[in-house]
């Protein structure tokens, strides 16, 4: 990040000003910081439905930056948030949230839903979702992300409101809404 | 800078090292207390707030709306306290004196290196002829801090008489959180409908027209609450009487079997205490970087209290100033230079149980000042069911940071 250092004006009559003139660029942190209202403290989310973004690969949630502000993906609240941003925010963004631990809190879930899920996960999509959706490059961590949420993202693929890869797509097209609801059960379960 | 006094209570805590005092554990202060610890935890940190339990304002108005327990809005700073080794004293700042560096609480002094103020508001009683400030608002509820104002409006609500009046008066700007009171409107109005649909909800607004999320909240209550509000811009109630449970625009008196009257407001009480008010005598005029005082030195103040540009008084926006100081006291306490702020704010309003709006931005200083990025934020297209569920997951959230 360039450290370029901005030089602040004084306020007129700001007599006991501390001694620093000057501000440096904002920090990964300082740029992160204020996310964590909507998405928990460090994007460790409590839930129900605002997604964690802690232990998300950082070129995930650059990604996800990016396709907000250009209007690509589409959200209630995040594409007016992403427009306020440079790429090399994005970045730094992506940094902090994944040197953060991705917590897993205990969901509500249904068992026999559990095992379908499981089976439709190992059929259609462990070889991007790795580790029972623990790992993923370019996909995110879906394992313990919150259901609520991806229930609402999975509809909006289903619905091609959200784009995903192709090869993604033949796998999820197949897809019932049960089959759906069971592939969300398994990822809610996982801790 | 607040008037030296002569006291010779003790010090309740002999200081060791470095220390930071935090009046207030609300949205900004409990913030601020806890980011100082996570950004230097050499440093100690005493945050001393009058209340062991702290009632949110945010979502009070779906506790009115009846489909929330304020047992959801409430904290408390055991966690808090334990897991960021934060000194919580529960007390009363009665005093601040600036030039000692000290603050006075009934158990004695308290000194510091640096001081935070987040004590939110209080109220211009004053400019409203025959309120009473303590008896008034046992009969005509403000509820516009939370916890028993909350309950006794719901209550009264609950009570309204069969297409009985419920009157609600807005005070000019600025006030804490612009949308509020539309959003209080709405979920009276819910309410009504459902329980008591022939009544009627007067507004007397002071100002010109709805502060905040206007058009979304008109279609809102078009949609929903059609012919149950009757809305009155540029009303400005000058005059209250508790008996007649009546207010008085100066041109009008009005009754209602159920009166909200929202007061003007200023900074908190103890920030006039501590003479970091400026010259309108209303709030707090800090430099925009640091949240420092330009009034007296080593003294900071963030939340409603403080005057921070363009941004909303909100508890979203407490939250991210509470960061933005937490960073820049350790930097200079530290020696080291500023950083340069960013902030967000988003403020989510129910219009039904299941339909909330929504407003947005991010903040940045520019030239000294505190402005909305261009070509960002705004308000959300419509009333939306998938805003009140991220909402929802919102205040579970912040509250949870404010906590833990
Ligand atoms: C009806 C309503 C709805 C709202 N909804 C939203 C919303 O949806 N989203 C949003 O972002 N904001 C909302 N707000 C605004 C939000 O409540 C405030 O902006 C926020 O609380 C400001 O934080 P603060 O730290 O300045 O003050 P507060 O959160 O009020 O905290 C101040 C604390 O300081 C303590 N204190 C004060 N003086 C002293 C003293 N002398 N000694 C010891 N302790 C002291 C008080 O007890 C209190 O706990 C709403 C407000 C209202 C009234
Ligand atoms: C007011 C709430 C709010 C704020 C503030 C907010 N977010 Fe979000 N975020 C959401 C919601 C809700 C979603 C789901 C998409 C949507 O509806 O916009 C989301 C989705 C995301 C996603 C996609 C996650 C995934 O798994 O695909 C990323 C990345 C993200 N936000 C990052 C950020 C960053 C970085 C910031 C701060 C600059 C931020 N958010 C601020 C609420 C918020
Ligand atoms: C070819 C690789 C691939 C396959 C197979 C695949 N995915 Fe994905 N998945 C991705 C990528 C890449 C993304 C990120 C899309 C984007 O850019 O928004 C993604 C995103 C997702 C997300 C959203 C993550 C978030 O945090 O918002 C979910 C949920 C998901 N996939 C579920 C599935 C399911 C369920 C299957 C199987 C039916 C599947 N995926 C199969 C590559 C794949």
């Amino acid at each position: 990040m360039e450290r370029k250092l901005i030089k602040f004006v004084l306020l007129a009559g700001g007599l006991a000003v501390s001694s620093s003139l000057w501000a440096a660029p904002s920090t990964p942190a300082m740029l992160s910081n204020t996310c964590s209202a909507c998405h928990g403290q460090f994007g460790q989310a409590v839930g129900p439905s605002i997604p964690t973004l802690a232990g998300q690969p950082a070129s995930y949630i650059a990604d996800a930056m990016k396709q907000f502000k250009s209007g690509e993906r589409t959200g209630s609240v995040m594409g007016r948030v992403a427009k306020a941003y440079t790429d090399d925010d994005f970045n730094a963004m992506g940094e902090f949230f994944s040197q953060k631990k991705f917590v897993r809190y205990p969901q509500k879930v249904d068992a026999a839903k559990v095992a379908k899920g499981k089976e439709l996960h190992e059929q259609n999509c462990k070889k991007c979702h790795t580790e029972g959706g623990r790992e993923s490059e370019d996909g995110g961590v879906i394992a313990g992300q919150w259901s609520e949420y991806l229930h609402i993202t999975m509809d909006d693929f289903a619905s091609k409101k959200r784009a995903m890869p192709k090869k993604m797509a033949e796998k999820f097209e197949g897809l019932s809404k049960d089959d759906r609801d069971a592939l969300v059960n398994f990822y809610a379960s996982q801790q | 800078a607040g008037a030296p006094f002569i006291t010779s209570a003790a010090e309740m805590l002999p200081k060791k090292g470095r220390r930071v005092v935090v009046i207030g554990g609300g949205y900004g202060g409990s913030i601020v207390a806890k980011y100082i610890r996570i950004n230097d935890p050499s440093i100690e940190v005493v945050m001393i707030e009058r209340d062991k339990k702290f009632v949110s304002c945010p979502f009070s108005n779906t506790v009115i709306g009846g489909f929330r327990d304020i047992k959801d809005n409430t904290i408390t700073y055991e966690n808090l306290a334990a897991n960021n080794g934060i000194k919580v004293v529960y007390d009363e700042v009665t005093a601040v004196d600036t030039s000692a560096k000290k603050v006075v609480v009934s158990g004695g002094t308290i000194s510091y290196d640096r001081l935070v103020l987040s004590p939110g508001i209080d109220f211009r009683f004053e400019e409203i002829e025959g309120y009473d400030p303590v008896a008034t608002p046992k009969v005509i509820p403000h509820a516009w801090k939370a916890g028993e104002q909350t309950l006794l409006l719901r209550k009264q609500l609950v009570d309204l008489p069969k297409g009985g009046t419920v009157v609600m008066s807005i005070p000019v700007t600025p006030f804490r959180c612009p949308p509020g009171p539309y959003e209080r409107i709405s979920m009276m109005a819910w309410h009504l409908k459902n329980h008591n649909p022939t009544a009627k909800i007067i507004v007397l607004d002071a100002n010109p027209d709805i502060v905040s999320k206007g058009p979304l909240f008109k279609k809102a209550w078009a949609k929903h609450y059609e012919g149950m509000i009757d809305y009155r811009p540029g009303n400005k109630v000058t005059k209250v009487d508790n008996k007649k449970r009546s207010v008085d625009t100066g041109v009008e008196e009005i009754k209602g079997d159920l009166v909200n009257l929202v007061p003007p407001q200023k900074a908190g009480m103890i920030a006039h205490k501590a003479g970091v008010v400026g010259e309108d005598k209303k709030w707090c005029p800090v430099n925009q970087l640091s949240f420092e005082s330009t009034l007296a030195k080593d003294v900071h103040i963030i939340g409603d209290s403080c005057m921070a540009g363009a941004m909303p008084k909100s508890g979203y926006s407490a939250n991210s100033q509470a960061k933005v100081c937490a960073t820049n006291i350790v930097q200079l306490m530290n020696g080291q230079d500023l950083i340069d702020p960013s902030h967000t704010n988003v403020c989510y309003s129910y219009v039904t149980e299941n339909e909330a709006i929504s407003v947005a931005a991010v903040y940045k200083v520019a030239e000294g000042k505190t402005i909305a990025v261009a070509n960002s934020g705004g308000v959300s297209p419509d009333l939306s069911e998938l805003e009140a569920i991220y909402a929802r997951s919102w205040i579970k959230n912040i509250l949870h940071e404010m906590s833990s």
